[in-house]
């Protein structure tokens, strides 16, 4: 409980309510609109769940400048990104990567979807069969006297 | 005394609720009514005992009795009394005992309101409900007692974390709970339902209103936790997928699919081994949310009080739970034969739809809330699952699922022939329209705003061709939709409540505008149309925290709408900054502002957005709750009890 006090101080401490402060942006309105769209994807080391633009921590206003020197640099965005991963590992990817073991994460639920629904497929058809199948061959036999009857 | 009489009176509670687990049990099977006769007794009296508890903590709190430990450190005597009594839910303890307080306050309902259902159902019912109680006593008992006393009690508390001082979420624990604990007399009706071995149309007809109260709860408590984290956390977002909000949500998708399910269930007497289990999973989910929230194994913005030893209890009774319930859905499930049949153009089948992407769009929340927990656990990797992965793999299936809805719901049951769906083909073409429309007006930005205002339009404009239909042709139409049953008001409602909700979101994902600056005093900043000024900025005092109060002057044209009286608050208790947004709200759009540090130049840092539909997200949530209430008050969950009876006069 201490710890997560603290760490919830540091996050919400000094510049409240606005992560991105005036003096980080960039003036080149692409580059700081492409900088925000990385931040968002970037999660905070420090907080709980929270990206590097939304969070008030030290470590979070680091990263967001850092992002934006990579920026002006002339570096791509998934260069900025795996500058950033190479130096504080997958755990600041807030979109895991589709690859190796993720994929299990990613294809959860259109697999599920495809077995429900070959799923459903074989019973519709075991239904319909049934359904078909219900009569004996008796049965019609009475039903062809009533009708004739 | 009074806290020794109320722990003394939850020990008491604990064994009635062991009882009142065990007998009935055995009277049910062995149709001895004198032992299944005490179920309602029991049910009811624990209700009595849990509430004097309760009652006593709320005393303890607003009295502020600092030799009880959590009065200690969740209270102080400087709080207002709204965030005394908020306090007391604040926490671990207290909050678990509101839990236990409302399961046996549902225990209680049900021993009322189900006095005609048949006796062994009853009895049954009432005692799964009373071991779900007996377990979580024992958890309060053993690991969480609220009712602990400190060998020196201080002259003053620790406060209460300034977050929750605020009267969004001073309410939005207790919905919450309504929601999650709602879920177990579903629970226990499918238990019992598989111990009776029968599942027919009565019985869905029995458990709708319960899975529907739930909801509803679910749905308030779920809404006004997002509106809290819109104006509470200062960059106006809405959702942000945290592990504690998927907590909440999971039990909603499966609540949502049960809703739908067990309509199939009373009505065509089909789904019923799927709505058993859907009835089993919504718990299920509750408790894990619960396991989330409080064994820290999950780190999250807003979970508190976290240990492993309470996580690892509260383990072994969803392990329990939850793992013995599909035990005995597993061997019981056969015997829920289905009657009807139906084609694959047709009510059922388009209900089946809803219900698989409720559920895989659920089992998608669920992989990527404990995803990190799996990789760190088998891969020892350390990684994140954040809102890009929710957006991307949880929207398909609920875009998915907004396209079938107005056509699922215009279907006739068992057998629909394509013309059904003919009214619906203008509608369509309109919402395709409106697509066109604002992709137009927008070119080269991103398709999500479009795409959602088409959807949401699809299905708020589907609902009014759906009720056109329901009346109609001819003379007297008025009259007809007067005459429609409430249940089929309900429906509608709902669903319109959800294309407002879907209208929010894509308005304001797609359509935001944000602005960043420092701003001098007299300054004027102009975004999207409006013109703020920043009037003053000013320290003062509340009851229990210093703020900084801002003024800021909001103008359109020249003319001066509103002043906008944003916040930075200081609790030197907790010693805890908090912020208090600015917001303007009007019917098409919120204008929210931050205003942060004073710089090195003297200027403030402010943030502004405008955010096109924000109130259309919590309208819509209000709008869906408003639409099960309505549902629920339908004639013939009233009068469902009386009409058994008259059939079984009939069957004589």
């Amino acid at each position: 409980m201490k710890r997560s006090m603290t760490i919830f101080i540091l996050c919400f401490w000094g510049a409240l309510g606005s992560a991105v402060e005036p003096n980080e942006l960039l003036n080149d309105p692409i580059l700081e609109t492409r900088a925000r769209v990385i931040s968002q994807a970037l999660r905070c080391t420090q907080c709980r769940n929270e990206s590097i633009d939304e969070s008030n921590a030290d470590i979070a206003k680091d990263l967001r400048l850092l992002v934006r020197r990579r920026l002006v640099a002339g570096d791509s965005d998934t260069e900025v990104v795996n500058y950033v991963v190479a130096r504080y590992g997958e755990y600041v990817l807030l979109k895991p990567n589709i690859i190796g073991i993720n994929l299990v994460l990613w294809l959860s639920g259109p697999f599920i979807l495809l077995l429900t629904l070959f799923g459903l497929f074989l019973l519709s058809r075991k239904v319909e069969n049934c359904s078909i199948a219900k009569l004996t061959d008796q049965e019609e036999k009475k039903i062809k006297d009533l009708l004739l009857r | 005394m009074l806290n020794e009489l109320a722990h003394f009176g939850l020990n008491i509670s604990l064994v009635l609720a062991v009882l009142g687990s065990i007998v009935p049990l055995i009277g049910a099977s062995l149709r001895r009514t004198d032992m299944m006769q005490i179920a309602p007794v029991f049910a009811i009296l624990q209700f009595g005992l849990v509430g004097f508890a309760f009652a006593a903590l709320i005393i303890a709190f607003v009295g502020s009795d600092f030799s009880l430990r959590v009065v200690v450190l969740n209270s102080h005597t400087l709080k207002p009394m709204l965030y005394k009594v908020a306090g007391v839910w604040g926490n671990h303890e207290g909050s678990l005992l509101l839990w236990v307080l409302i399961l046996t306050m549902f225990a209680a309902c049900a021993a009322w309101f189900g006095r005609n259902l048949p006796h062994t159902l009853y009895a049954r019912v009432l005692a799964v409900q009373s071991a779900i109680t007996a377990a979580f006593l024992l958890f309060v008992l053993l690991t969480s007692n609220p009712f602990e006393r400190v060998s020196l009690p201080p002259f003053n508390g620790q406060g209460l974390n300034p977050l929750l001082q605020d009267p969004g979420l001073a309410f939005h624990p207790p919905f919450l709970y309504l929601g999650y604990v709602g879920l177990s007399v579903t629970y226990s009706f499918a238990i019992a339902a598989l111990l009776e071995g029968k599942v027919d149309a009565s019985w869905g007809r029995w458990v709708r209103p319960w899975t529907l109260a739930a909801w509803i709860f679910l749905t308030i408590g779920i809404g006004m936790g997002s509106w809290w984290a819109y104006y509470e956390l200062g960059w106006g977002g809405f959702w942000f997928w945290d592990p504690v909000e998927n907590a909440s949500f999971m039990p909603w998708l499966i609540s949502t699919a049960l809703l739908h399910s067990a309509i199939v269930v009373e009505k065509r007497e089909s789904l019923k081994a799927w709505t058993i289990l859907l009835a089993i999973l919504a718990f299920g989910f509750s408790l894990i949310g619960t396991f989330i929230v409080r064994s820290g194994v999950l780190t999250s913005v807003h979970a508190f009080a976290s240990d492993p030893m309470r996580g690892a209890f509260i383990l072994y009774i969803l392990a329990f739970f939850f793992g013995g319930a599909l035990l005995l859905f597993a061997v019981r499930a056969k015997v829920m034969e289905s009657r009807g049949v139906f084609a694959v153009l047709s009510r059922e089948s388009a209900l089946v739809a809803n219900n698989l992407l409720l559920a895989i769009s659920c089992f998608v929340v669920f992989v990527g809330t404990v995803w990190p927990l799996i990789a760190e656990l088998i891969m020892d990797r350390k990684l994140s699952v954040g809102p890009p992965f929710f957006d991307l793999a949880f929207t398909p299936f609920i875009v998915a699922l907004a396209v079938i809805l107005p056509i699922g719901s215009t279907l006739p049951w068992k057998r629909a022939k394509s013309r059904h769906l003919t009214g619906l083909w203008p509608v369509a073409l309109l919402c395709l329209g409106l697509v066109g429309l604002a992709w137009a007006m927008q070119t080269g930005r991103s398709l999500l705003g479009p795409v959602g205002l088409g959807l949401a339009a699809w299905l708020v404009v589907g609902v009014v061709v759906e009720l056109y239909q329901r009346v109609g042709r001819g003379a007297g139409k008025i009259m007809r939709l007067f005459r429609l049953r409430l249940a089929d008001w309900g429906k509608a409602t709902a669903h319109a409540g959800l294309g407002i909700t879907i209208f929010g979101v894509a308005g304001l994902t797609a359509w935001q505008v944000e602005d960043i600056r420092v701003m001098q005093l007299g300054e004027t900043v102009e975004l999207a149309g409006y013109s703020l000024t920043l009037n003053s900025v000013e320290n003062t005092k509340g009851p229990n925290y210093l703020t900084t109060l801002s003024t800021l002057e909001l103008r359109r044209n020249g003319v001066l709408l509103t002043e906008l009286k944003p916040e930075r608050r200081y609790y030197p208790v907790a010693e805890m900054p908090t912020i208090e947004a600015g917001i303007d709200s009007a019917f098409f759009r919120d204008v929210y502002v931050v205003v942060g540090d004073q710089q090195d130049n003297g200027g403030f840092a402010v943030r502004t957005f405008v955010k096109p539909l924000a109130n259309w997200i919590w309208s819509g949530a209000i709008i869906m709750a408003l639409g099960g209430l309505i549902s629920m008050f339908d004639r013939r969950y009233r009068v469902a009890a009386s009409r058994r009876i008259n059939v079984k006069k009939a069957a004589i």
